[in-house]
């Protein structure tokens, strides 16, 4: 399968920092894949969604997406190709939820123009496809951890993205909510959507991924299906602790236990 | 589509009508209202007859109604967009060192040239913009933080400095003539306002209030966060410097014929949003057409309500206040759940 998103030696460190978050990534994710990226805080997973998304830009080597190097990308282009769900985001003002969600059309409305009524179709479509449209009135700040993170992927949505990338989705959720989102991103993904999720959680990974990548000191150490990837000495070497992984009903679980 | 996005657009569009048709009855009654000849409303009828009437209202009152008018929405209008692009709903339009720069360069003008009306108003502006520029040289140079905390530390410096030079200026100014013009000056007030000047602010002051208009829907963009806003699409650095400069514009081109006028474009765009939403598709309109009322009312109340002037700026400070903390002592009717 065709890679969607190559990453090739690249090198990237923060203004300032001399230690480089990536020295040397090598990364491709297949069209269509699910994939989620596992390792360690501060081992460069929300820099690598940075760095896919274009927001920030590798001092060497060269990120390709859909085939092209990504400088050849205008900004209009990237944000019709490439959605981010950000982990949580601060808002100033009390937009409606719709309101909020329209703002996902702004790659296909002009800097001077207005969303139509196909714009606002589309948005309340997104929000119809991850099963919250009763909240379209309701003020984006009274909503709960999972509405607001189900409202922050209809955003996304309404973008048309043909890769989504998402920041660690799911922590704060419970696990219903967890399971929710989850779902959500499952039917997405089989609708054709490229989807890149960081997470913290190898269950949920396990559960929903068909591409993990586990990424330790600024480097892919393993990228492949979960059931080769996801082993004990792998998940060990990456995290640096002893993990364990069970099989439960066809469902993958790692853990590590507690001295 | 939604219906009821549908209702909640064509209740704030009839809003909106409402709106339009009380500011232009405001217009018209406060080109009608004054002290001539008695304080009261003139009677058309009466001023078709009265050449002396006449030539009052097309010499006098019409330019400081219209100016009053466009001082509203300047401000308003600037003050949305500001709150908008620094995330920051209790950022004013004069922020930027707008509005103490300005009042620097009159006081000089006041000292140096004696008050002739065109220097004052070429020296306000001059400095309003310098005040710009300063804030933004000075928030390049500020090594912490993100770009739009510098830029408030700068503003809140370079504000510092012109007020302190506005208060050297007045120590040194003759307590009998200058002094008085400064403080005036100061306290706001449209006076002084005659066609030439308004016809001088027009150039700078309705462009820009063209641009921000135009650019609205952007704005919600550009009041998201720095990395949505970038995923989204949004040349974020060059879209926010843009409608800075309109925002900018417009405060300084209508500050330097009034003075400092507070409150007016940090209150109309909170009684906008809680009007029309916060989606400055809707509010933005709303703050231009409330931000023109408000402005006015108070500017007829400043001329007609004693026998001598009020200072503007005294009365925008005194209901905008008011009006502040019922605001923020009452709940947003307009969104379920809000809290």
């Amino acid at each position: 399968m065709d890679a969607i998103v190559l990453l090739d030696h690249v090198h990237f460190a923060y203004r300032g920092n001399a230690q480089p978050v990536f020295s040397d990534l090598d990364l491709a994710i297949p069209n269509g894949a699910f994939a989620a990226v596992l390792g360690p805080n501060g081992t460069g997973k929300t820099t690598l969604l940075h760095l896919i998304l274009g927001y920030r830009r590798p001092q060497r080597g060269r990120v390709q997406l859909a085939g092209r190097p990504q400088e050849t990308y205008t900004r209009r282009e990237m944000s019709r190709l490439v959605g981010l769900v950000p982990q949580d985001e601060a808002i100033t003002f009390e937009f409606s939820v719709l309101e909020y969600v329209l703002l996902g059309r702004a790659p296909y409305v002009g800097p001077l123009d207005m969303p139509t009524d196909r714009d606002v179709q589309i948005a309340v479509e997104a929000l119809e496809t991850v099963g919250v449209a009763h909240l379209g009135s309701r003020s984006i700040m009274a909503l709960s951890g999972g509405e607001r993170q189900l409202v922050l992927i209809a955003r996304a949505l309404a973008q048309q993205p043909r890769i989504l990338l998402l920041d660690e989705p799911t922590a704060h959720l419970d696990l219903s909510n967890r399971n929710r989102v989850l779902r959500v991103l499952r039917i997405l993904n089989r609708r054709g959507t490229t989807i890149v999720m960081t997470t913290h959680d190898p269950v949920a990974a396990a559960a929903v991924a068909d591409f993990v990548v586990l990424m330790r000191d600024g480097r892919a150490v393993a990228a492949g299906r979960p059931e080769d990837v996801f082993t004990a000495e792998t998940l060990s070497a990456t995290y640096g602790v002893p993990v364990q992984v069970l099989r439960l009903d066809e469902q993958l679980i790692a853990y590590h236990p507690l001295d | 589509m939604s219906a009821s996005y549908n209702d909640y657009n064509h209740r704030i569009a009839r809003q909106l009508r409402y709106l339009v048709i009380a500011l232009i009855c405001v217009l018209v009654i406060s080109t009608l209202w004054g002290r001539y000849p008695v304080p009261s409303l003139a009677l058309p009828d009466a001023l078709w007859h009265d050449p002396l009437a006449q030539r009052l209202i097309v010499t006098l009152r019409l330019p400081r109604v219209l100016m009053a008018c466009l001082l509203g929405m300047g401000l308003a209008a600037s003050g949305s967009t500001l709150q908008m692009i620094f995330r920051n709903p209790l950022v004013e339009p004069g922020f930027l060192g707008v509005s103490q720069g300005a009042a620097f360069g009159a006081a000089c003008a006041i000292m140096v040239l004696g008050a002739v009306p065109f220097a004052v108003q070429g020296l306000a502006l001059f400095f309003a913009g310098l005040g710009v520029v300063l804030s933004y040289l000075l928030a390049r140079h500020i090594r912490f933080g993100g770009w739009v905390l510098r830029l408030v530390l700068s503003g809140i410096a370079i504000s510092a400095l012109f007020a302190s030079g506005v208060g050297v200026l007045k120590y040194m100014a003759d307590p009998l003539t200058q002094l008085p013009e400064i403080v005036f000056w100061m306290l706001g007030g449209l006076y002084a306002t005659t066609w030439s000047k308004l016809l001088t602010v027009l150039p700078v002051a309705v462009p820009s209030l063209v641009v921000i208009l135009l650019m609205r829907w952007r704005l919600n963009l550009l009041s998201m966060g720095e990395q949505t806003a970038f995923s989204l699409g949004a040349a974020t650095t060059r879209e926010r410097a843009f409608v800075l400069a309109a925002a900018v514009g417009a405060t300084a081109a209508v500050v330097s014929v009034s003075g400092v006028v507070g409150w007016v474009g940090l209150i109309v765009p909170h009684l906008a949003r809680r009007l029309a939403g916060s989606d400055a598709q809707r509010s933005l309109p709303a703050a231009l057409l409330m931000g023109g009322i408000f402005a006015l009312v108070c500017d007829n109340l400043a001329r007609t309500l004693l026998a001598g002037e009020i200072p503007l700026g005294t009365l925008t400070s005194l209901f905008g206040a008011g009006l502040f903390i019922v605001l923020m002592t009452t709940a947003n009717p307009w969104l379920r759940g809000a809290h």
